[in-house]
């Protein structure tokens, strides 16, 4: 039996970034919102305890603020003359659960996408020819970078995030990114100060004529004060970040900068430990009613609402766009149906440096602490002569020493007895790696559906990826790693690795929780699921709101993005669709 | 402030209960939330770890772990670095650990059905790591007892039980029942390795003996003044959660 409860005007999937985001903005304008999350309630006094937070086997091993796979799991395959079987445990990449999401264990990288990232169909065009991407299926994202660009810096600015502005309105910056797109104004914090390893980063690189600038951090240099009022603290550098909640208001999430807010509205709710099952269409398939949601309990209910805002995890929307029926589903043999296209990940890659006289204390860390070469990223230098499109950041950010995963050792070294030993305590503090983080771009063949044989807890089908890293992207990042393998020599080591990426995408090692697309925006309704204010073209009244959107993914990490176009979406609701509701804001 | 709540279980019972709520429905505890009005805190509703208390075997029998701390001691040996695997509690960690959600994969997807997959597919076999460890030690002893002489593996000498690992390690060995060597090998190397470096508090990592020979400060949680202090080694001795043994009398 299903519960018909009052209506309200906004019902919100997922209470993490997005949610927090859209939640905030919309009750600005008094409109009654409710939030159903799947997770549990958390909030750092309570759940980020500094007394056992710095548990590694307990956050970073078993993973006890993840989505667990027995709650929700995925099948993978490589392509599809493969049958794809269900990750039984999470591995390559590790969705979050609960309020906050994914929002409270990040590292806390903050990037702004490139503005030829939301053009690069044309703009790629525009510079190599057609040929150059015709294997991709490149699309614009039907915004600009300058449209964005005040979405970016709300973010930021919610956010705290310490920095150094490498271009503002046009002016380059002294010891920010030269290759960075314009910025109306800096940072709100001034970077996180350096430890050894990447100080050192950084002066082999400029000895290399490479342009090293601080990573932008969602760990806070000062004390901040947000524009909502709320205060947050000077990280401390435990080095507990990815994986961790932060115990010290030192890491921005929904917690630390939107739900001591948020919480105190009288016209917003959250539901917690509330699965929503499917958004509920009238007849017509073209408007949404609300959303059918159970309880831990078992007890179900539909919550009727004028609005859905999808705000879970991005693969989470996809897969509940294709479970209530909202649009078609993809099919890489024709080409035709939205919903599932353009799923990306990331190319990445990593080299190590091993020396006998240096003392890097790896434990000293924060999650986004470090040093970015963005001379190989995006479209920042010439692909004129070279067989690929994309690029990547090139990072040393050491963001922890915590010794059941981070123990480096030399090629060669047995992974037992003494000998082990030996290494591992001699490489501990002595070994520096550095990684190069690669854009995904988006070919007919990768994409997401439903799987025929695999269901979850409630019988219905498991997402299915069918995945690897394109030929263009294998191509890039081992380019990539040739100018890593520069790097690594003259940093004047003992010895070094320089490990390059293969197709074969394998889903247990962990590599990233980028995932990206499947429900993405653009400028037809025939190539993309949501127009450019995230709005369903299918269903006016449910935006979808997360880095499902991403037409591609750039060589940058997605949060800064993903919190850009939430602010984006809210301002187009507020300022364009309450005043014609149910309408579309882009006519097809 | 609002907040509905008959009873907030832990989310460890709430994990226990998953599959028992569904197949159950109403007879499970109530846990959903509603909240509005203000952050919802609540005195002593924080969920600290639970301390492994040494004492007796939970799941191994005494021949299992004995195979186990063997194994441990050679995966670990003790030398002037640090003691060995055995004496770390390595297998009293993973005693405690084979008996809790890890044992029973009551996190991990367990529906069938089970195919054999592709490497980038990762493990597909419905054996849970207890059953795994079941089968997998006496497997391993009756292949010492077939193939040296009539000895479990812990009645080996360390030189002898060096040489079974490594074949192990490298799929060099048939293990009978069907138990795959490799797979069982890197099995047991995980979980010990992550018994000698987790906190103390699981059971293993004795005295913070792996932190100490690293240099890991452990559960400390401010280097603010340490940052710029490049290529200096880190002054103060690592602690645990449960604090330091500095700390206790003695």
């Amino acid at each position: 039996m299903t519960t018909i409860l009052p209506r309200k005007d906004v019902v919100i999937v997922g209470l993490g970034w997005t949610g927090a985001i859209l939640a905030h903005e919309l009750t600005e304008d008094g409109l009654d919102v409710v939030a159903i999350e799947r997770g549990p309630w958390r909030d750092t006094a309570t759940d980020f305890n500094i007394g056992y937070v710095q548990d590694e086997l307990r956050y970073g091993i078993r993973r006890d603020l993840f989505l667990q796979p027995t709650v929700e799991a995925m099948t993978m395959r490589n392509n599809t003359s493969q049958t794809a079987l269900p990750m039984r445990d999470y591995g390559s990449f590790l969705p979050g659960n609960g309020v906050g999401g994914a929002g409270v264990h990040w590292n806390g990288h903050t990037w702004r996408f490139w503005d030829s990232d939301f053009q690069i169909a044309d703009h790629l065009r525009d510079r190599y020819g057609a040929a150059r991407i015709q294997d991709l299926q490149l699309q614009n994202w039907g915004v600009t970078g300058a449209e964005m660009e005040k979405s970016f810096d709300r973010f930021e600015y919610l956010a705290g995030i310490s920095g150094k502005a490498g271009n503002i309105n046009g002016q380059i910056q002294e010891g920010g990114n030269p290759f960075e797109d314009p910025r109306s104004r800096d940072y709100p914090l001034p970077p996180l100060q350096m430890t050894y390893a990447p100080t050192l980063f950084a002066e082999v690189t400029k000895s290399l004529n490479l342009h090293p600038f601080p990573t932008p951090a969602a760990n806070l240099s000062k004390d901040y004060i947000n524009p909502l009022g709320i205060a947050m603290g000077e990280c401390t550098m435990c080095g507990f970040c990815e994986r961790f909640g932060c115990a010290n208001y030192s890491k921005s999430s929904a917690q630390t900068t939107i739900l001591p807010v948020l919480m105190k509205k009288k016209n917003f709710e959250v539901r917690t430990e509330s699965e929503v099952l499917h958004v509920d269409l009238d007849a017509s398939k073209k408007h949404a009613r609300g959303v059918t949601y159970v309880n831990t309990s078992g007890e179900e209910f539909f919550q009727p609402a004028d609005i859905v805002l999808l705000c879970a995890y991005g693969l989470h929307n996809v897969r509940l766009m294709m479970l209530s029926g909202i649009g078609q589903i993809y099919d890489p043999n024709t080409g035709e149906g939205t919903v599932g296209r353009n799923y990306c990940y990331q190319t990445n890659a990593g080299a190590q440096v091993f020396f006998d006289d240096k003392n890097f204390n790896p434990f000293v860390a924060a999650g986004a602490l470090g040093q970015t070469v963005d001379d190989y990223n995006g479209d920042a230098f010439d692909h004129g002569p070279l067989d690929f499109v994309g690029g990547a950041g090139i990072n040393c950010i050491p963001s922890n020493g915590r010794p059941i995963q981070t123990r480096p050792t030399p090629p060669g070294t047995p992974r037992w007895g003494s000998d082990w030993k030996k290494a591992t305590v001699k490489a501990y503090k002595s070994t520096l790696g550095f990684s190069s983080q690669g854009s995904s771009y988006p070919t007919r063949g990768n994409y997401l559906d439903l799987d025929p044989t695999y269901t979850d807890r409630f019988g219905r089908p498991l997402l299915r990826f069918t995945f690897d890293f394109p030929d263009n992207d294998i191509r890039m990042s081992n380019w990539v790693s040739d100018r890593m393998e520069d790097i690594a020599k003259a940093f004047g080591g003992r010895q070094y690795t320089n490990t390059r990426r293969k197709k074969g995408w394998d889903s247990v090692p962990y590599q990233s929780t980028h995932n990206t697309g499947g429900a993405i925006m653009g400028t037809d309704p025939k190539t993309s699921a949501v127009n450019k204010y995230l709005q369903s073209w299918d269903v006016a009244n449910v935006f979808v709101v997360g880095a499902s959107a991403f037409a591609h993914n750039a060589g940058k990490n997605p949060t800064g993005t993903v919190g850009a176009l939430a602010y984006h979406a809210a301002d187009a609701i507020r300022q364009q669709y309450l005043r014609n509701p149910g309408q579309p804001l882009v006519s097809a | 402030m609002e907040t509905h709540c008959l009873k907030r279980p832990t989310r460890r019972q709430f994990l226990s209960s998953v599959a028992f709520t569904i197949l159950a429905g109403s007879a499970a505890p109530v846990m959903a939330r509603s909240i509005s009005g203000s952050l919802p805190w609540e005195a002593r509703s924080a969920d600290p770890p639970v301390q492994v208390k040494p004492g007796g075997w939970l799941f191994f029998t005494l021949e299992e772990a004995q195979t186990m701390e063997a194994v441990a001691d050679r995966l670990v040996p003790a030398d002037e670095l640090s003691l060995g695997g055995k004496d770390a509690g390595c297998v009293l960690y993973l005693d405690r650990q084979l008996v809790g959600s890890y044992g029973t994969s009551s996190r991990l997807y367990t529906k069938g059905p089970f195919m054999p997959g592709l490497a980038t597919q990762g493990y597909q076999a419905p054996d849970t790591p207890a059953q795994r460890y079941r089968s997998g030690i006496a497997a391993l002893n009756a292949f010492t007892r077939d193939a040296k002489g009539g000895k479990r593996f812990a009645e080996l000498a360390p030189a002898d039980q060096d040489a079974v690992l490594k074949d192990l390690e490298a799929g060099k060995i048939t293990l009978p029942n069907k138990v795959d060597a490799k797979s069982f090998f890197n099995l047991m190397l995980a979980n010990v390795m992550e018994g000698f470096f987790a906190d103390p508090i699981y059971g293993g990592n004795k005295d913070m003996a792996s932190w100490k020979m690293l240099g890991f400060p452990g559960a400390r949680y401010d280097y603010r003044d340490h940052v710029s202090k490049h290529n200096q080694p880190y002054p103060l001795p690592p602690v645990s959660i449960a604090g330091s043994m500095e700390w206790m009398t003695r």
